[in-house]
């Protein structure tokens, strides 16, 4: 571990003589002022710099523990084993390698701790390495307010397993998230998982092999954008749950992104919500309210490329709302979907089969709502806003029709959605 | 007349020998030996200094069947207050000490111990901090160690086998993990109810709050106090006995303030909810440690519930708690799958 502090030691020794010297009370109190002023300066600009090699694990751990306010703590590149997770709780630090493919960190042989990386700190970036083979959670961030993960990798290096760990990125009752430039491989819940957290971004990263490619869940305030999600069981999720400290999940932006060809088989561990995305879904939309999709490219998704429903579970929780609402969606680009539906996994895709007879729409609403709204109609302000062009196939059904057992309780037309939009406001991180 | 003065002096003189060295409590790094706080008098033997004062808690969590010896330092002149349905608020200069240990044989005392890392908690001007020290072959000092450390170790169980286990040393931010209330670290044993039992001191056996009242390191407590029951005491009500388990082995970071409070699984001894404390409750961010389950408990059904396969297992990324634990607790595990098997659908 290099300390480059010289400068602060030598303004100490210098103190220490005029002690020693019994100098003039004045001069050592305007001294140590200036030393005080300095130090501060100076460790502003501390690096620690790690390099591979032996007891490499404890020097990094040492390191984040010791590291100060301010402080750089570059981990120089090479291949780095790990038997134990590692964990920084110091504000306001960063952590950096020399590159995603430069800088690896292995947990394979891991023996202790549920994740990779653990942060509980506030203002940190972490920036340019990679994080594989955790044996739980790969970057896991909790209650931190200022995270940024830039360029970094988390991979599952066998494939698409349910014994890989569940989440690849993982901050959660977080604030001021920014996820950019990252790479996110083979979670077997999430490749990049922002739960229960405020004011997020996500952008410029990729997620590939993962049961769900992107997910934002119980969280408010947040732009997903300019990422490509391909080759995951569901590309982009917008999930709300009960039962949980945050919920009522709103204000998410997702564009510019493309989510593509996702045609992994779920291979989530059973009792995982994300165990009933079924394979080949694009974007969807679950119990959150004021969601706008836009100019996002949707394409090559077996089942269907963008679903808003409702929670479809029971649940006794007198605060949570299970249905969506002021959703938006307008100006994507679709391309062919719903021609391999996977009706093994949960309910949305069989049901969807059954309803459609077979001719699978690009989006598709569960049209459920509150039992007061089914009979009176919902307010205008909460509906639906399908703003797309005339070739995109659409499809909803009506629970009143369908539970009475009408003949046609389906809807395919979307003029009737075809309000005017209005754009929700964009997310800022100061500093960002 | 000068004689006495000279025995005064030579008393003053032991005294300070002996006492507690309160300025490193409060320093700003952590000393590298555990020695130069001066809370043992024999550090190899663990007798404490005089104003250091032995406790044992109620219901204890499970280190990988570790033996554990508690010490509780608070400065001259100053008390800890009560705090309902949590541990004393301490003066700043206290100080909390806890050894690990594992017997060489736990069918013979006498055969020694293999003392394994003595951690502690030192209040300081703004809060609590928390350092452990792992002690060296020689038995004779133990060094800070700020990464934690990897110690193999075996002992002779009750039964006559060998166990082995890879004993963790925690880290200091792992400390923080489990001792952790709204983001500060805090104490986790010494609260009022769970100190509330007999203890065989030097000078006799006494209640622990009577004796912690007569040493004058506490102010008071209320009489009427609920504590938790011994969750190893069959005699006791298993409902009881598995709270008392729960609460002080996840209950720290299972609770609206504590760590793991993003889960919605409450476990500490004040929740009542019974979707919270897992019944019929879906994980959130399991992965695979869900094990394939869908709910943390099924009544009637251990083996699909969720709780109980992740306090069965070893593999890091399932098990709980998440540190802290090498080996499985039997005795705790069958405790459970019983008061599971009891619970009504």
């Amino acid at each position: 571990m290099h300390i480059s502090n010289t400068m602060s030691e030598l303004l100490k020794k210098g103190a220490n003589i005029f002690f020693n010297k019994r100098s003039h009370l004045v001069t050592i109190k305007s001294f140590l002022l200036i030393v005080f002023l300095f130090n501060s300066f100076i460790s502003f600009a501390k690096e620690i710099v790690i390099s591979p090699g032996e007891d490499a694990q404890e020097r990094l751990q040492e390191a984040l523990i010791l590291m100060n306010e301010g402080d750089t703590l570059i981990i120089k590149s090479g291949y780095y084993s790990f038997e134990d997770g590692l964990s920084l709780d110091v504000n306001n630090v960063t952590v950096i390698g020399e590159g995603m493919e430069e800088t690896v960190l292995d947990f394979k042989n891991q023996q202790s701790g549920a994740q990779g990386f653990l942060v509980t700190s506030d203002m940190v970036t972490l920036q340019d390495f990679s994080i594989l083979d955790a044996k739980g959670d790969a970057l896991k961030v909790i209650g931190s307010k200022g995270i940024n993960m830039i360029n970094l990798k988390t991979e599952w290096t066998g494939g698409p397993k349910s014994t890989n760990g569940a989440y690849g990125f993982y901050p959660v009752e977080s604030e001021d998230v920014l996820i950019d430039g990252c790479v996110a491989i083979g979670a077997s819940d999430a490749g990049i998982y922002v739960g229960q957290s405020k004011n997020i971004i996500v952008r410029n990263s990729i997620a590939q092999y993962n049961v769900a490619g992107i997910e934002i869940e119980n969280s408010y305030f947040a732009d997903v954008y300019n990422n490509l999600a391909s080759h995951n069981t569901g590309g982009i999720l917008i999930f709300d749950l009960p039962d949980l400290p945050q919920q009522g999940g709103h204000h998410i932006r997702v564009f510019d992104n493309k989510s593509i060809d996702n045609d992994t088989d779920n291979f989530a561990p059973e009792g995982n919500i994300v165990g009933e995305v079924p394979r080949g879904t694009g974007i969807i939309i679950m119990a959150n309210s004021d969601v706008e999709v836009f100019n996002n490219l949707i394409s090559g998704n077996g089942t269907v490329n963008l679903s808003i429903v409702s929670y479809g579970d029971e649940t006794d929780d007198p605060n949570y709302y299970p249905h969506p609402k002021r959703i938006q969606v307008h100006n994507n680009t679709y391309g062919p979907s719903g021609f391999d539906p996977d009706i093994q996994t949960g309910e949305l895709a069989k049901s969807l089969f059954e309803i459609s007879n077979g001719n699978m729409p690009d989006i598709f609403w569960d049209g459920v709502v509150p039992l007061s709204q089914m009979i009176f109609g919902q307010p205008n302000e909460e509906k639906l806003i399908v703003s797309e062009d005339s070739e995109v196939n659409f499809l909803t059904i009506s629970p009143l029709k369908y539970i009475l057992g009408f003949s046609n309780p389906i809807r395919t037309e979307k003029e009737e959605f075809a309000g005017t939009v209005e754009p929700l406001s964009p997310i800022t991180i100061d500093g960002i | 007349m000068k004689e006495a003065i000279k025995y005064l002096f030579m008393l003053f003189v032991c005294i300070n020998v002996y006492a507690v060295d309160e300025d490193l409590i409060f320093a700003e790094a952590f000393p590298s030996k555990l020695s130069d706080f001066k809370f043992f008098k024999d550090s190899s033997a663990q007798i404490p200094h005089d104003d250091v004062i032995p406790y044992e808690l109620i219901s204890t969590l499970f280190s990988d069947y570790s033996y554990k010896q508690r010490w509780v330092y608070v400065p001259k002149d100053k008390k800890a207050e009560y705090q309902e349905n949590w541990v004393f608020d301490f003066p700043e200069g206290s100080a909390l000490i806890k050894t690990f240990y594992y017997p060489v044989d736990e069918r013979n005392p006498e055969m020694g111990k293999n003392l394994l890392e003595t951690r502690l908690l030192l209040k300081k001007e703004d809060g609590w901090e928390a350092v452990s020290y792992a002690w060296n072959e020689e038995q004779n000092e133990a060094f800070k160690k700020i990464a934690g450390k990897t110690i193999n170790v075996s002992w002779t169980d009750f039964m006559g086998e060998v166990r082995d286990v890879r004993y963790r040393v925690p880290n200091v931010n792992q400390c923080k993990e489990c001792h952790a209330a709204d983001d500060k670290i805090t104490p986790i044993g010494p609260k009022a109810r769970n100190i509330n039992k007999e203890y065989d001191f030097n000078d006799g056996e006494f209640n622990q709050l009577v004796y912690w009242m007569n040493r004058d390191i506490i102010d008071d407590y209320p009489l009427d106090l609920i504590s938790p029951v011994d969750w190893t005491d069959e005699t006791q009500n298993i409902n009881d006995r598995v709270r008392s388990y729960l609460d002080v082995n996840c209950g720290h970071c299972h609770s609206p303030t504590g760590n793991a409070n993003s889960t919605g699984l409450y476990l500490h001894l004040n929740e009542t909810r019974d979707i919270h404390l897992g019944v019929n409750k879906k994980p959130v961010a399991t992965g695979r440690g869900s094990g394939g389950m869908k709910y943390s408990i099924v009544p009637g059904k251990p083996e699909e519930s969720i709780l109980l396969h992740r306090m069965i297992s070893l593999d890091p990324g399932v098990m709980m708690p998440e540190s802290g634990r090498a080996l499985s607790h039997t005795e705790a595990v069958d405790m459970v799958r019983s008061w599971i098997l009891l619970m009504k659908e």
